[in-house]
C-alpha cells in the first residue's frame, strides 16, 4: 500500500483511453464500475473535446455482483458494436473489474463480432497511465498492421509517425512541426498514429521506410515491434532543442538515404542567436531543477545545459520505464538522477536544491509557487492551461523558438535585472519587486535554513552590508556565509566574513 | 403562500428506469467538499490508482495546499496476500498521522477495489481508532462506485456519523438541520430561526469533528439536501423525527422548509410572515431580473446530484422554465414526496442512466438548456446544445433566500453567453 496525496499519472486503461481517443474508427469497451466514467472529463474539459471518447463503460453495481458481470458485459460489448459500428475494438477492464475476472477478452471472441476485437490486459494494480498507452498502441499495431511493402526505387522515402495520443503534451503541434520537417528533407509522411489514425491506416504502416518514435513513452514498445517483425528502422533522438532537431534531421536523412544538408545549413530557429544576444548574459550558470516525463526531462536538460547556458542541478523522472536514461542523462550533468513518483519527495529535493528555475509539470508549478521559484511547464500531467489555443509545439526549430519565451519569461529580464542591482538603494525601489512584465506576487526571500550546529551571529553592519545584495541572491549570500563561517567555527559574522566567504564562492 | 397544496402535481407519475452506462460520479467524490466543511477530519481512500485519480481530476485545482484526504493505493502485494492488507493499513494511517497532528477525525473511506477484495474498514477502524484515542476518532464508510453514485458519499459519511453522536438527555427539543451548506447559508438560516423562536439550532456535519450535535426524541430534523435517506434513516433510529418539507431552494422551497420547522415549534403565522417577508421580497426582486430571461426555456436533467427535482420544481414554478425530461441517479419518493407534488403534469422523471438512450432523447428534444455532467457538456456544446454543468450546483451555496438569484442566475448566464457570442 502506498499513501498517495497526488499521482503524476492515472491507472492504465487511462492510457488506453488516450490511445483510443486519440484514434478514429476505434471503440473501447470497459468494464468497469459506476463512477469510472471521470476520466471522460479529462478529455472533454482539459483537452476540450468536442466528442465524448469512444468508451463503452458497463457500469456494474454491488447488487451485479452477486449475478452475472459476465452478460452485463457482452450486452455492453453487443449494444457499443451496433450503435457505433467501429472498424475495431478494444476490450479491457479497470481496476476493479480486474479483481471479478470476468475476461472481457473471452467474453469478446464468444460474440463473433465481425471487426478486429484486441483485449487488453492491463495490470491496474502494477502498471500505469504511460505504459497502459504504450501497450494499448502495440497490441493495436500489432492486430493491425500489414506486412512490410517493398518500396519502387526511386520512390520519395516515407515516414510513419508515432507516438502522439489524446491528452499528450502540445502533441497535436508537434506533429504538424515534425511534419514540415519531414517534408524539407524531401520525405512524405505515410501514417501519423495513434493520433488521427484509423486501423486501416494502422494496416498501411508497412508502406513506410522509417518510423520517427516522437515519444518513446507511448510508441517505443511498437516501434520496437515493427523494427523486429517488419523491418522498419526506428528514430531514437527527439527533436527537442536546436541540438537534437539537427541530430533528428541527420539520423532521419541516414535512415531514409537523402542529403540533410542543405536543411542542416538553414538558420531555421531564432533560439541560438538570442541565447547569444547580450540581455541573455543573465541567463549564464542560472541553477535549473527539471523534473518530468522521461522524453521532455532529457531534452530539457540538454537545452538548458547547451541552448540556454544553465546549470542542471536537479533531473528527474516519474517515468520508471525509462529510469536507465534518466540516469544517465543526469550523469553527464555530474548529478544524480531523482527516479520517484511522489511529489513530495521532489517537493523535498527542490527546497533542498534550490534553483532558481524550476522545469516541470503542473504539480512542480504548484511546489515552485509555494517555495517562490520561477517555473516553466515542460511535461504531461497536463492542465487546461497546458492546451493554447495558439500553435505552441516544443519539437523542430519553432519547438525551439517556443521553448525559449517559455522558460525565459518567467525569469527577469538582462537589462531589468542589472537595473534593479544598479538603483537598488534607491528609496523608491520595492526590494523584492517581480520582473515588470509578470503581474503576480513578488518572489518571496526563502527564510534561513536552520543551521545544523554551531550557528553564526549576524554583527549588525554584516547583516546590513548583507541587504544591500539583490534580493534575487541574497539568500544564496545568506546561506554561503553561514556555511563559510560554520567550516571555520567563527561565532560571529562580520563584514570581513561576508567578503571572504563572497571570494571563496565566486566562480 | 403554501406551495404544498398546488397543483395535481407528479406523486403519482410514472418513472422511467434504466440502467446501462451511467455518466455520474462515485461517492468518493463527496470528499471534496465534505473535507472543506468538516475541518479537522482526514479522509483517506483505501483504493486503487483510479481512486487518487478521480480525485485529484475532480478537485481539480485543490492541489494549492496540502489537501485533508488522500488514498492508500492497493498494490499487487497486498492483493497476492505477500503484505497483510490490514498491517500495510495500519503503516500508512500511522504515516499520516504523524504527518498531520492537526487531525482529531480519520474516515476510511471504502472504494470499489476494497469492497470487492473484502477489506474490512470498519474493523480497521476500530482498531486504529483504540490506537490512536483520544487525540483521534476513527471512522469508516464507503464511497464506493458499486455501492454510492456522487452525493451518496456525502449520505454514507454522515451516516457514519449519526453513532457518535451524543445522546441528548431528556426530552429537550431542538432543531438539527441535516446536510453539508456553506457557511454562510448556514448563518442566515440560524438568524432567521432565531427570530422565528426555533431553537436550539444544530448542524449536521458540524464544522469540527469534536463538536458533533447530541440527538434523541426531543431532535426534530430538517434535511437540507435530498440525497440523505441513509442519514435520515440512523436518525430516526436514535428517535428523532424528520420535519416533512420541500428542500431549501428558491423562494418558496426555503419558505415552505422555515415552516415546517415554524410549525413544530409553534410560531404564530402573522410572526412568521413578518420574519420571513424581507427575505422573501429580497429573493423574488432577483429572482424578477432572471426569470425574464428563463422564462418559456425549456430544460433537460441528465441524472447527477439527486437535486434535480428541487431544482426542477424551483425552475418551472419560480422562473417559469419548461420542463422536458428530468433525470435522477435515485428517487427517494418519501423525502421527494414534496417536491413530486409540486411538479407539473406530464414531464418526464426518469431514474438510473443508459447515457446513450439518454443522450438520444435529449437530442430529439432540443431543450434550451440541458444540465449534465462535465464529461457531456463540451460534446453537447459543439453539438449546438446550451449546456450547465451540474456539479457547479453542488458546489455553489444555492439554498436560501438570498441565494435564490444566484441559482437562477447559474441558469441563465450559459444563455446569456450563447446569446451574445456572435463566433
Amino acid at each position: 500500500m502506498e499513501l498517495a496525496v497526488w499521482t503524476y499519472e492515472g491507472p492504465p486503461h487511462v492510457g488506453a483511453m488516450r490511445i483510443a481517443t486519440a484514434m478514429e474508427g476505434v471503440h473501447y469497451v470497459l468494464h468497469a464500475p459506476q463512477g469510472d466514467t471521470y476520466a471522460d472529463l479529462l478529455f472533454t474539459m482539459i483537452e476540450r473535446r468536442a466528442k465524448r471518447p469512444p468508451v463503452t463503460y458497463t457500469s456494474f453495481q454491488a447488487r451485479d455482483l452477486g449475478g452475472d458481470t459476465a452478460e452485463l458485459f457482452m450486452e455492453a460489448a453487443r449494444d457499443a458494436y451496433a450503435r457505433f459500428k467501429p472498424q475495431a475494438m478494444l476490450v479491457g477492464a479497470s481496476c476493479t473489474a480486474e479483481l471479478i475476472q470476468d475476461d472481457p477478452g473471452g467474453l469478446a471472441k464468444t460474440l463473433g463480432l465481425p471487426v478486429p476485437v484486441v483485449a487488453l490486459e492491463l495490470p491496474s494494480y502494477q502498471k500505469k497511465e504511460n505504459w497502459g498507452a504504450a501497450e494499448t498502441f502495440y497490441r493495436l499495431v500489432r492486430a493491425c498492421a500489414g506486412p512490410r511493402v517493398a518500396r519502387a526505387e526511386g520512390a520519395r522515402p516515407r515516414a510513419n509517425i508515432l507516438g502522439p495520443t489524446a491528452l499528450g503534451f502540445r502533441h497535436r503541434d508537434d506533429v504538424v512541426e515534425v511534419t514540415r520537417l519531414l517534408a524539407r528533407l524531401g520525405v512524405d509522411v505515410n501514417v501519423v498514429a495513434p493520433m488521427g489514425a484509423t486501423p486501416a491506416d494502422l494496416a498501411r504502416l508497412g508502406e513506410a521506410d522509417v518510423n520517427v518514435v516522437l515519444y518513446p513513452e507511448t510508441a517505443g514498445v511498437a516501434a520496437a515491434f515493427l523494427q523486429r517483425q517488419h523491418g522498419i528502422p526506428a528514430t531514437k533522438t527527439v527533436p527537442i532543442g536546436v541540438g537534437a532537431t539537427r541530430d533528428f534531421i541527420a539520423e532521419v536523412a541516414a535512415l531514409v538515404g537523402v542529403d540533410a544538408g542543405a536543411v542542416l545549413a538553414e538558420q531555421a530557429s531564432r533560439l541560438p542567436w538570442y541565447s547569444r544576444s547580450v540581455d541573455s548574459t543573465y541567463l549564464t550558470g542560472k541553477r535549473v531543477f527539471i523534473f518530468g516525463d522521461a522524453t521532455h526531462a532529457i531534452a530539457a536538460a540538454r537545452m538548458a545545459a547547451e541552448e540556454l547556458g544553465f546549470v542542471v542541478v536537479g533531473l528527474g523522472t516519474y517515468t520508471r520505464e525509462y529510469a536507465r536514461d534518466v540516469r544517465e542523462a543526469a550523469k553527464a550533468h555530474g548529478i544524480e538522477a531523482l527516479i520517484t513518483d511522489d511529489y513530495l519527495k521532489v517537493e523535498e529535493a527542490i527546497a533542498a536544491l534550490r534553483p532558481e528555475l524550476v522545469l516541470g509539470t503542473q504539480m512542480e508549478r504548484h511546489i515552485a509557487k509555494r517555495l517562490g521559484v520561477p517555473c516553466a511547464v515542460i511535461s504531461a500531467p497536463v492542465h487546461v492551461q497546458d492546451f493554447p489555443a495558439r500553435y505552441s509545439p516544443q519539437m523542430g526549430f519553432e519547438g525551439a523558438n517556443v521553448i525559449f519565451d517559455t522558460w525565459v519569461h518567467p525569469l527577469m529580464m538582462g537589462l531589468e535585472e542589472h537595473l534593479l542591482g544598479m538603483f537598488r538603494e534607491d528609496f523608491e525601489f520595492a526590494d523584492g519587486a517581480a520582473p515588470s512584465h509578470l503581474g503576480h506576487a513578488p518572489a518571496r526571500e526563502a527564510p534561513p535554513e536552520p543551521v545544523a550546529a554551531g550557528p553564526a551571529t549576524w554583527a549588525a553592519e554584516a547583516e546590513s552590508e548583507l541587504r544591500k545584495i539583490p534580493f534575487f541572491v541574497r539568500g544564496k549570500a545568506r546561506r554561503n556565509t553561514e556555511s563559510f563561517a560554520r567550516e571555520r567555527g567563527l561565532t560571529t559574522i562580520t563584514i570581513e566574513t561576508l567578503y571572504d566567504a563572497k571570494a571563496h564562492f565566486s566562480r | 403562500m403554501d406551495g404544498l397544496a398546488a397543483g395535481p402535481g407528479c406523486g403519482e407519475a410514472p418513472v422511467l428506469r434504466e440502467r446501462g452506462q451511467r455518466e455520474v460520479f462515485c461517492g468518493l467524490t463527496g470528499i471534496i467538499w465534505l473535507h472543506r466543511k468538516i475541518q479537522d477530519a482526514f479522509f483517506l481512500v483505501v483504493g486503487s490508482r483510479t481512486c487518487a485519480h478521480l480525485l485529484q481530476s475532480a478537485a481539480g485545482v485543490m492541489i494549492f495546499a496540502e489537501p485533508r484526504f488522500a488514498t492508500a493505493i492497493i498494490d499487487e502485494r497486498d492483493l497476492a496476500g505477500m503484505s497483510d492488507a490490514n498491517d500495510e493499513l495500519d503503516r500508512v494511517v500511522t504515516r499520516l498521522i504523524e504527518r498531520r497532528p492537526d487531525i482529531r477525525m480519520l474516515f476510511l473511506v471504502g472504494s470499489c477495489p476494497s469492497e470487492v477484495i473484502k477489506l474490512d474498514l470498519s474493523r480497521a477502524a476500530q482498531r486504529l481508532s483504540k490506537r490512536f484515542s483520544p487525540a483521534v476518532r476513527v471512522l469508516n464508510y464507503s464511497g464506493s462506485g458499486i455501492e454510492t453514485t456522487f452525493t451518496q458519499g456525502e449520505d454514507a459519511c454522515l451516516a457514519a456519523l449519526v453513532p457518535e453522536m451524543p445522546a441528548e438527555p431528556g426530552s429537550a427539543r431542538s432543531l438539527l438541520v441535516v446536510g453539508a451548506l456553506a457557511e454562510v447559508v448556514e448563518d442566515q438560516f440560524l438568524r432567521l430561526f432565531a427570530a422565528l423562536g426555533v431553537g436550539p439550532v444544530r448542524f449536521l456535519p458540524s464544522r469540527r469533528a469534536a463538536e458533533l450535535p447530541a440527538v434523541g426524541p426531543g431532535t426534530r430534523f430538517l434535511l437540507a439536501q435530498p440525497f440523505l435517506a441513509e442519514t435520515a434513516r440512523l436518525l430516526e433510529g436514535r428517535g428523532a423525527q424528520r420535519l416533512a418539507a420541500p428542500f431549501p431552494l428558491g423562494a418558496e422551497g426555503t419558505t415552505a422548509w422555515l415552516r415546517a420547522a415554524a410549525r413544530e415549534w409553534g410560531v404564530d403565522g402573522a410572526k412568521f410572515d413578518a420574519v420571513v417577508a424581507p427575505g422573501q421580497a429580497r429573493a423574488r426582486a432577483a429572482l424578477a431580473q432572471r426569470a425574464e430571461l428563463l422564462a418559456g426555456k425549456s430544460i433537460f436533467f441528465f441524472p447527477d446530484s439527486q437535486l434535480e427535482i428541487p431544482l426542477a420544481r424551483f425552475l418551472s414554478r419560480e422562473c417559469g422554465m419548461v420542463l422536458t425530461e428530468v433525470g435522477t441517479p435515485y428517487l427517494h419518493r418519501q423525502h421527494l414526496a414534496e417536491e413530486l407534488a409540486m411538479l407539473p403534469a406530464g414531464i418526464t422523471l426518469s431514474e438510473g442512466q443508459h447515457v446513450d438512450r439518454q443522450l438520444d432523447r435529449c437530442r430529439a428534444a432540443r431543450p434550451d438548456i440541458t444540465v449534465c455532467g462535465l464529461g457531456l457538456a463540451n460534446p453537447l456544446e459543439a453539438e449546438g446544445l446550451t449546456t450547465k454543468w451540474a456539479i457547479e450546483l453542488v458546489f455553489t451555496p444555492i439554498q436560501g433566500f438570498e441565494q435564490a438569484g444566484d441559482l437562477a442566475e447559474l441558469f441563465a448566464r450559459p444563455l446569456v453567453r450563447r446569446a451574445r457570442l456572435m463566433v
